[in-house]
C-alpha cells in the first residue's frame, strides 16, 4: 500500500496533466464538428506546407543529429584528457543550454542576415562585394545549412552533457588493460569506451532526436515562412489559421514519428541483459 | 511587461473605470481601449470638447450585447458608439442604431469623400453612422528611387503597370531588387491581395476570385514579383528593410511604415498603392460614430459628433491616436513631418477619381484566417513556387466557396452585394 501511496502524486500528476490532454488532443484530431472524421487529416496532407514541413523537419534531424553525436563524443573524448581546467570547459561548452531557443535563433538571424556580421565580415575579407541573401526562398540550400549550423551551436551541449556523465561511469580497468596489451588509443575508443556508453549514447540520441523533431522557435527566427517545420506548422493552423483540429492532427504526427524515432533507437541500439554492468 | 501588467489589473477592475457623472453623455468605443490611448482620448480630445462626455473603452462583443440589455431593460445609458465599420453593421439587423440624415446634412460642408459617407449607410437609404477616423496601407519610397520613376508617371496616380517599370528600371540601375512587401510570417500582405491587388484588377474579392481577369492580374503580379526583394517572404514590418536602406518602395500599414517616415522624413515619400484596370483598390480601415436608438442624450451626442469631426479636433486625433482625419483638414505647419507624409498620403488615396474602397472581410468569425490563407496559399503557390495560374485559383477556389457556405456570409463591398452567402463565381 505505502508505495502505491507514494507514486500516486506523480501517477495524478502524470493522468492530468499529460494523459488527459494527449487523449483530448488524439479526440480533437479525429473529429470535425463534433462528428468522427478523417478530415482534419486531409486537409493537413492536402495543404501545400505539409510536404515541405515532413522533408525540412526530417533533413535537419538527419543532418544534425549525427553531427551532434560525433561532434559530442569528441569533446567528451577531450575533455577526459584535461588535466586542468576541466570544469570551466566543460561550463563554457554548455552556456548554449542556457540560452533559449528564441534567443539563439534571433542571435543566429543577427549573424546570418543580409546586413548581418557574416555579410560584414566576407565583405571586409573581399569574398562578397555587396549584401548576399542566405535566408530566402531562393536560397533553400543555404538557408538549411544556417538552420543546422544553428541547431548545432544550440543543442549539442545536451548531448555532451549527457555523454560526459556516461563517461565519468566507465571503469578505467578496461583501458589500463588495453594500453598494457599496446592497443592504439584508436582501438581503444572504437573497442572499448563505444560499446560500454552504448546505453548512454542510446538514451542521449532518444532525447535530442526526439527534441530535433519538435525543433520551432529557432526554424521560426530565421526560416520564418521560407522553411516550414511540422511544430511550426501546428503552431500556424492552431493560431493563424484557428483550425484546432489540424493543428491536433500535426500534433498526432509529432508524436508518432517521436515514438517511432524513441521505438527504432530502444531496438538498434539495445544492449543485451548479460552485456549490463 | 510590468506597466503591460498593471494596465491589464487595471483593465480587470470594473471600478477603476471613472465613475460617470449622472448629467454626462456616456461615449461607447472599441477603439483607443488601452489605459493609456483611452487616458488620452480623455485628457487631450474629450475634455476641451463642449459636452461633458464619460469615456468608456471595451471590446468590441460587448456592444451589440450591451445595447441589446438596454433597449430589453428599456434604461438607456450610451449616447454614442464609436467602433469599425464592421463592428457596427450587426447594429443595424438588430435595429439599434438611430438614422442621421439630419448630421449628415449639416456635416456636409467638413469635405467628408461621399465613399466613405456611403459606407456609412451600411447598404441602408439612410446614413447610420458618421466616419470618425481611419488608416489605411500606403506606399513609400527612398527618394533615391525617384529618379527613375517612368517618364510620364505621376507619383500620385501610380499604375501597376508604371510600378513594374519603376522597379525594373531601379534594378537595372543599382543590380539590386528595391521593391518591398511585408509577406513575413507577421506581415499583413493577405490585406494587399484582399484590399488592393483584387479590387484593382477584377472589382471584387470573393465573386471574382477565379475570374479570367484575377488570371490576368495573378501573371501579372508573378512579373512584378521578380524585381522584389526575395526578403520580403521574412518582412513583418516595412519600416525596417527601409530605414536599414533594403528596399526602397515598399508597401504596407501606415502604423507599420509610420517609424520610418518620422525618423527620416527628408529620406521618404509617401503616396497612394498603384491602380490596375478597375480602378485603385484600397482598404480603409475606417471607425465610425453611431447614435443608438433612444439615447438619452440626443442633441449632446450630435453636438460631440460635430465636435469629433472638427478639422481641429481630428488632427489632433491623428497626433494622439495615429488614426487620421476622414475630413478635409488643413495641416498645421508646425505638424511633425513624418505624420505629415502618412496624412498626405491617406488623402490623396482616398481623394483619387478612381478610388475603390474595399472593406475587411464581415462575417466571416472564426474562419477570418481560413480566409486570408486561400489569398497567402495562392500568392505562394502562383507567384513563389510557379505553379500554373488557372488550376491553383480553381482549387483554392473550392476552399474557398467552402468557407462561404459554411459561414454564410454575405458580399460586402467591393463586392456586388449578394443574398445569403457570398458566391464565388
Amino acid at each position: 500500500m505505502a508505495p502505491l501511496l507514494l507514486i500516486a502524486p506523480c501517477l495524478l500528476f502524470l493522468g492530468v496533466l499529460f494523459l488527459i490532454p494527449l487523449v483530448q488532443t488524439i479526440a480533437l484530431a479525429f473529429q470535425v464538428h463534433g462528428a468522427w472524421s478523417l478530415e482534419n487529416f486531409n486537409t493537413m496532407s492536402g495543404d501545400l506546407n505539409f510536404h515541405d514541413a515532413i522533408v525540412d523537419t526530417f533533413a535537419i534531424v538527419a543532418i544534425a543529429v549525427p553531427l551532434q553525436l560525433v561532434l559530442a563524443l569528441a569533446m567528451a573524448m577531450m575533455l577526459r584528457g584535461l588535466r586542468r581546467g576541466r570544469d570551466i570547459v566543460l561550463w563554457i561548452w554548455s552556456i548554449p543550454l542556457g540560452i533559449s531557443d528564441l534567443a539563439a535563433g534571433l542571435v543566429w538571424l543577427a549573424i546570418l542576415t543580409d546586413q548581418g556580421f557574416l555579410n560584414t565580415i566576407l565583405f571586409h575579407l573581399g569574398v562578397v562585394s555587396g549584401p548576399v541573401s542566405w535566408l530566402s526562398y531562393e536560397t533553400p540550400t543555404a538557408l538549411l545549412i544556417g538552420i543546422a549550423v544553428a541547431e548545432l551551436w544550440r543543442a549539442t551541449a545536451i548531448v555532451l552533457v549527457i555523454l560526459v556523465s556516461g563517461v565519468q561511469m566507465l571503469p578505467k580497468e578496461y583501458n589500463e588493460a588495453a594500453d598494457v596489451f599496446g592497443a592504439s588509443p584508436w582501438t581503444r575508443f572504437t573497442r572499448i569506451t563505444l560499446p560500454l556508453l552504448k546505453p548512454t549514447i542510446q538514451t542521449a540520441l532518444i532525447l535530442r532526436t526526439v527534441l530535433a523533431f519538435e525543433m520551432f522557435a529557432i526554424v521560426q527566427a530565421i526560416g520564418g515562412r521560407n522553411f516550414p517545420v511540422i511544430v511550426g506548422e501546428a503552431f500556424t493552423w492552431q493560431y493563424t489559421n484557428q483550425d484546432f483540429g489540424v493543428a491536433a492532427a500535426y500534433a498526432v504526427v509529432i508524436m508518432l514519428i517521436s515514438l517511432g524515432a524513441t521505438l527504432v533507437y530502444l531496438r538498434v541500439l539495445r544492449t543485451p541483459r548479460e552485456q549490463l554492468g | 511587461m510590468k506597466a503591460r501588467l498593471a494596465a491589464l489589473v487595471l483593465a480587470a477592475l470594473p471600478w477603476a473605470a471613472p465613475l460617470a457623472h449622472a448629467e454626462d453623455l456616456v461615449f461607447l468605443s472599441t477603439q483607443l481601449r488601452p489605459v493609456e490611448e483611452a487616458q488620452k482620448m480623455r485628457d487631450a480630445i474629450l475634455k476641451p470638447s463642449p459636452v461633458p462626455t464619460t469615456y468608456v473603452a471595451d471590446v468590441p462583443q460587448v456592444v451589440p450585447t450591451r445595447l441589446a440589455a438596454e433597449r430589453q431593460g428599456n434604461t438607456h445609458t450610451i449616447s454614442v458608439v464609436g467602433a469599425l465599420h464592421g463592428e457596427i453593421q450587426p447594429l443595424v439587423a438588430t435595429n439599434d442604431l438611430a438614422p442621421l440624415d439630419t448630421l449628415a446634412a449639416q456635416l456636409s460642408g467638413r469635405g467628408i469623400p461621399p465613399a466613405l459617407m456611403e459606407l456609412g449607410k451600411l447598404g441602408t437609404a439612410h446614413q447610420m453612422y458618421i466616419p470618425w477616423m481611419q488608416a489605411t496601407y500606403i506606399m513609400v519610397a527612398n527618394k533615391q528611387a525617384l529618379p527613375y520613376l517612368p517618364k510620364g508617371a505621376d507619383l500620385n496616380a501610380l499604375t501597376f503597370a508604371q510600378l513594374n517599370e519603376w522597379s525594373k528600371a531601379v534594378q537595372a540601375a543599382t543590380g539590386k531588387r528595391m521593391l518591398g512587401f511585408p509577406a513575413g510570417p507577421q506581415g499583413l500582405m493577405h490585406r494587399f491581395f484582399e484590399g488592393f491587388l483584387y479590387p484593382s484588377y477584377t472589382g471584387g474579392v470573393v465573386r471574382t476570385f477565379r475570374s479570367p481577369d484575377a488570371e490576368a492580374m495573378w501573371t501579372e503580379f508573378a512579373g512584378l514579383w521578380k524585381s522584389v526583394n526575395p526578403n520580403s517572404a521574412s518582412y513583418n514590418f516595412m519600416q525596417e528593410p527601409l530605414l536599414a536602406g533594403d528596399v526602397w518602395i515598399g508597401f504596407d500599414h501606415v502604423a507599420r511604415m509610420l517609424d520610418a517616415l518620422r525618423q527620416k522624413p527628408n529620406d521618404f515619400v509617401a503616396f497612394p498603392a498603384p491602380s490596375g484596370p478597375k480602378g485603385r483598390g484600397y482598404m480603409p480601415v475606417l471607425a465610425g460614430l453611431a447614435i443608438p436608438n433612444g439615447a438619452p442624450d440626443m442633441k449632446g451626442a450630435t453636438a460631440l459628433i460635430d465636435y469629433l469631426s472638427q478639422p481641429a479636433t481630428q488632427i489632433k486625433m491623428a497626433q494622439t491616436a495615429g488614426f487620421f482625419p476622414v475630413v478635409a483638414a488643413t495641416l498645421p505647419d508646425d505638424l511633425e513631418p513624418g505624420l505629415k507624409l502618412a496624412v498626405g498620403a491617406i488623402a490623396k488615396t482616398q481623394a483619387s477619381s478612381d478610388a475603390r474602397p474595399s472593406l475587411l472581410p464581415i462575417g466571416l468569425g472564426t474562419q477570418g484566417g481560413a480566409f486570408d490563407k486561400i489569398y497567402l496559399d495562392s500568392f505562394q503557390r502562383i507567384v513563389l513556387r510557379n505553379e500554373p495560374v488557372r488550376a491553383t485559383l480553381d482549387r483554392q477556389a473550392e476552399s474557398l466557396r467552402k468557407i462561404m457556405t459554411e459561414t454564410g456570409a454575405p458580399c460586402w463591398q467591393p463586392d456586388a452585394p449578394s443574398t445569403g452567402a457570398c458566391p464565388v463565381e
